[in-house]
């Protein structure tokens, strides 16, 4: 079986999984009942002076009949007191040495406020530090959180201060509510960050209540902007990741936060050059028992492609991402349609139609329009001899693809309901690989 | 419990509606197909993605009205269409997960939102000029009338029974549809400005000129006429009791009469709904009796399935030569003689030919028996309208509009396709409807 054995910035766990800092990591009961159930580590819910929370605090985006594709919170930091929080990790890290404990910390911003937090943090024993610099909500109203992530310079400073005491890795976690990561990401590593954590919540209202006009979540009638997370985000969590471990300027290790929910994600996260992987939506969902198919559906595709240790295809993907000017542009893929799996949904020709480039054809109809003038038309009766055909698609029904006027946007591919009926093949253009940039038209 | 509990236990609905979070499940997996072959499949073409789609959005009552824009009848439909061989049948999911989607349900279930919530259609557009006569108040003519109504056209439907709806009200199994269903349904139509003149025979020469000066034109939509008999010895014994008029009669009145040993003759989907419909009345042996095999009965496979599931048997390749009463008292039945048949050749259109097998006479002891094989032409009837040409004891029509041989008479539903659903009936009457308001707008410019 795979190793999964993590070791980031200096902070080792048996495996990539760590509960990021929120709801799930709170107390040490929930952290403790966490890692029992196979979680690597947990980062735990942002320690600082307690606050007070309002009620109603989540709101999420459903999609389709499906919960949550996306979790807004306008929860703030920790509302236990310092020294019960520290006490409990001391617990856990008793408890459980060969687990990774994390102090996510977040004071006011002064240089005693945070030396003060990082001794206490480290004095309870854990074993490493993740500076808020992320919440975009509430906490930066109070020049916290992403108040400070927000301008290169307060995280520069903020990082030397911690920095100035600090034992352990120090991890900044960086906000995604900026034009570009990457100059926040600097700015930590100038100030002698160990590890980054990407990404923090983004800006977010999730609906609005259409009876009441409330946007939600509804404070007494009123709403506040929140944090968004869950799978919805992971596209731009990749990214943003992506940028991160691409940019030889900073270089520094990042765990990967946004929308993780299932092993698949993680292996994404890790191909674009991550670390180690914090989850938190996926476990208010479910509950820390998603963390088994994690462990073992990683280790199965580990073993399948067979790669032995995190470190035989962490950032295997990286490379392969680069700029749109440096693109092939005499590589040619068309779409094929598969008749013998072919349901005759007809999505692909009326996406292609309306939302792409007209070369999906239905037999008999000059276009969308005169297809279902056509159908309407029919004069369809109940079968007087039934003899109702289910298995086979009509072969009227079946759509043809144009290849010479395919373009080969995969949106055909993207729309179809069954898996493999549309495949994008690729087409043998005999011309050599040329970009913009290569053509010279970028120069 | 009242005998009004009871007989409601008995033929509860065999397709329970959908609750709130059942439908919503089930609209979103709709794939939501592009020139939908469920739609296409659909004798009305209810746009059924879209009315699906709009379930899922939480826009009930406008999928309702994408439903009746196209099914003035969207509610019994949604209850009576053998949905397997339609919209159900036509599904992709079949090909996906062997899953169709469940439309008859969903568009039960945005119907019952629509009568629940006492909503109402568009008031009819402007006044235009034109009489048009319905005659017949089942499926056809509701449409028809329906349709002619909402493009301003004056209406009136004749029907010689007292209650409006046709085989709606007294014609379905109960466990489907119940009249009070097909009521709302004609209720709606009378709400739209459809005039209705009931327990009227339009009948006579004299009867005809008269409805011919009052209005432009007529639509026939008279369906089909009683049970054919089955021309045996006994048949006037009072225990033998047509399909049909078994069906309307528990309908309509609970005191109606079942025997303790049933005998349905017929292979239809009527026989199907009298032989169930006698078991849950009381019957302890329901017996089905078809001159050709399992695989040549015209009712559908899920009715058959049905009446297997709820004990009814039957007897394949036996017909009916007499009915026996009894010898003490002569008013009762006491046994169907019946003969075994072998399918000889195929004839002229592939179906093979029952033929008696000689001596193989036998008697089936029964107190009761349902002649159901097919209805009877209206012929006699139908040939008092002038120049309106028939054809099998059936009106022939324009399919595309309705018309018949005479320019000012329309045709559809039963009378016009020998006896199919109710869906094509209503897409008859749509059809007519529109061939109506053609020829009106010619006739008044």
């Amino acid at each position: 079986m795979a190793d999964l054995t993590t070791r980031f910035a200096g902070i080792e766990s048996p495996n990539p999984f760590w509960l990021a800092s929120g709801p799930p990591s709170n107390c040490g009961d929930q952290v403790k009942r966490a890692l029992d159930a196979g979680w690597g580590g947990a980062v735990w819910k942002t320690i600082g002076e307690p606050i007070v929370n309002v009620s109603s605090r989540y709101s999420s985006v459903d999609w389709n009949g499906q919960r949550m594709m996306g979790l807004n919170n306008i929860e703030l930091i920790t509302d236990r007191p310092i020294e019960t929080n520290l006490r409990e990790i001391a617990e856990v890290k008793k408890r459980y040495p060969k687990h990774a404990a994390i102090a996510s910390l977040m004071v006011e911003s002064r240089r005693e406020a945070w030396h003060e937090i990082v001794r206490r943090a480290e004095g309870a024993g854990a074993d490493g530090l993740e500076l808020n610099f992320g919440c975009p909500h509430g906490m930066s109203e109070r020049g916290m959180g992403s108040a400070v992530g927000q301008v290169p310079e307060y995280a520069k400073t903020i990082t030397e201060w911690v920095k100035e005491v600090a034992r352990t890795p120090v991890l900044v976690k960086l906000t995604p509510n900026v034009a570009d990561i990457r100059t926040i990401a600097r700015a930590a590593k100038a100030g002698g960050a160990d590890g980054l954590s990407a990404i923090n919540t983004l800006n977010s209202i999730t609906g609005v209540d259409l009876d009441t006009f409330t946007p939600r979540p509804d404070v007494g009638g009123q709403s506040s902007h929140g944090g968004y997370c869950g799978p919805a985000v992971k596209p731009i969590a990749l990214h943003m990741v992506q940028q991160l471990a691409g940019d030889r300027e900073c270089g520094l290790p990042v765990s990967g936060i946004g929308g993780i929910s299932g092993w698949r994600d993680a292996a994404e996260f890790l191909l674009l050059g991550c670390h180690s992987l914090q989850v938190c939506t996926a476990v208010m969902h479910y509950g820390y028992r998603i963390v088994e198919d994690m462990i073992d559906g990683l280790s199965n595709w580990m073993d399948e492609k067979g790669f032995h240790t995190l470190d035989d295809f962490r950032g295997l993907s990286l490379p392969r991402v680069t700029e749109w000017q440096h693109l092939d542009l005499n590589y040619k893929i068309v779409a094929r349609i598969h008749p013998e799996l072919c349901i005759g949904c007809g999505l692909c020709y009326i996406a292609c139609w309306d939302g792409a480039h007209q070369c999906i054809h239905v037999e008999g109809a000059g276009s969308p329009e005169q297809l279902v003038a056509q159908s309407r038309a029919s004069l369809a009766q109940t079968p007087a001899v039934v003899a109702v055909d289910t298995a086979h698609t009509p072969a009227a029904r079946i759509p043809k693809v144009d290849e010479h006027e395919c373009v080969g946007c995969n949106l055909c591919w993207l729309v179809c309901p069954v898996e493999h009926c549309i495949t994008m093949d690729r087409v043998d253009t005999g011309l050599p690989a040329q970009s913009w940039a290569s053509s010279g038209a970028g120069s | 419990m009242t005998n009004e509990q009871q007989f409601a236990a008995s033929f509860a609905e065999i397709h329970p509606p959908l609750g709130r979070r059942e439908a919503l499940v089930e609209a979103n997996r709709c794939v939501y197909c592009f020139d939908a072959p469920c739609a296409n499949a659909c004798p009305t073409h209810i746009d059924v993605p879209g009315f699906i789609k709009k379930i899922s959005s939480g826009n009930l009552g406008g999928s309702a009205m994408t439903i009746l824009h196209a099914n003035i009848l969207g509610l019994s439909c949604a209850r009576v269409c053998p949905v397997e061989v339609l919209c159900e049948g036509a599904c992709v999911m079949h090909r996906y997960n062997q899953q169709p989607i469940e439309i008859g349900r969903l568009q039960r279930h945005a119907m019952d939102h629509f009568y629940a919530t006492g909503r109402r259609l568009p008031a009819a557009a402007a006044a235009k000029p034109g009489r048009v006569a319905c005659i017949g108040a089942g499926p056809a003519s509701l449409a028809c009338a329906a349709t002619l109504r909402q493009l301003g056209f004056a209406v009136t439907i004749f029907d010689s029974r007292p209650l409006a709806g046709g085989l709606n009200t007294y014609g379905v199994a109960e466990y489907k549809l119940r009249p009070s269903d097909s009521l709302q349904e004609v209720e709606l139509v009378r709400a739209l400005g459809v005039e209705f003149r009931l327990s009227v025979e339009i009948a006579g020469e004299w009867r005809i000129k008269e409805l011919e000066e009052e209005f432009d034109i007529v639509f026939l939509a008279v369906g089909l006429g009683r049970t054919q008999p089955l021309e045996i010895p006994g048949e006037r014994l009072p225990g033998v009791v047509d399909a049909l008029r078994f069906i309307a009669e528990y309908k309509t009145y609970r005191g109606a009469r079942v025997g303790r040993r049933v005998v349905v003759v017929g292979g239809g989907n009527t026989a199907i709904d009298a032989a169930t419909a006698a078991l849950r009345l009381g019957a302890e042996e329901v017996h089905v009796l078809y001159r050709r095999s399992e695989t040549e009965m015209p009712a559908f496979q899920f009715e058959y399935d049905l009446a297997k599931q709820e004990g009814v048997r039957f007897h394949w390749l036996t017909q009916p030569v007499a009915i026996h009463g009894a010898a003490r008292d002569h008013a009762a039945v006491e046994s169907v003689e019946c003969v075994r048949m072998e399918l000889g050749p195929p004839d002229r259109r592939g179906r093979r030919q029952p033929q008696p097998i000689p001596g193989s006479n036998f008697r089936l002891s029964c107190d009761m028996v349902i002649p159901s094989i097919g209805q009877s032409r209206l012929l006699d009837f139908l040939a008092q309208f002038r120049d309106i040409r028939l054809a099998g004891g059936c009106v022939v029509v324009d399919p595309a509009t309705g018309q018949t041989s005479n320019p000012r008479y329309f045709a559809g539903g039963d009378c016009v396709n020998g006896g199919r659903e109710v869906v094509d009936a209503v897409a008859e009457g749509k059809r007519a409807a529109a061939g109506i308001a053609q020829r009106l707008e010619a006739m008044h410019g």
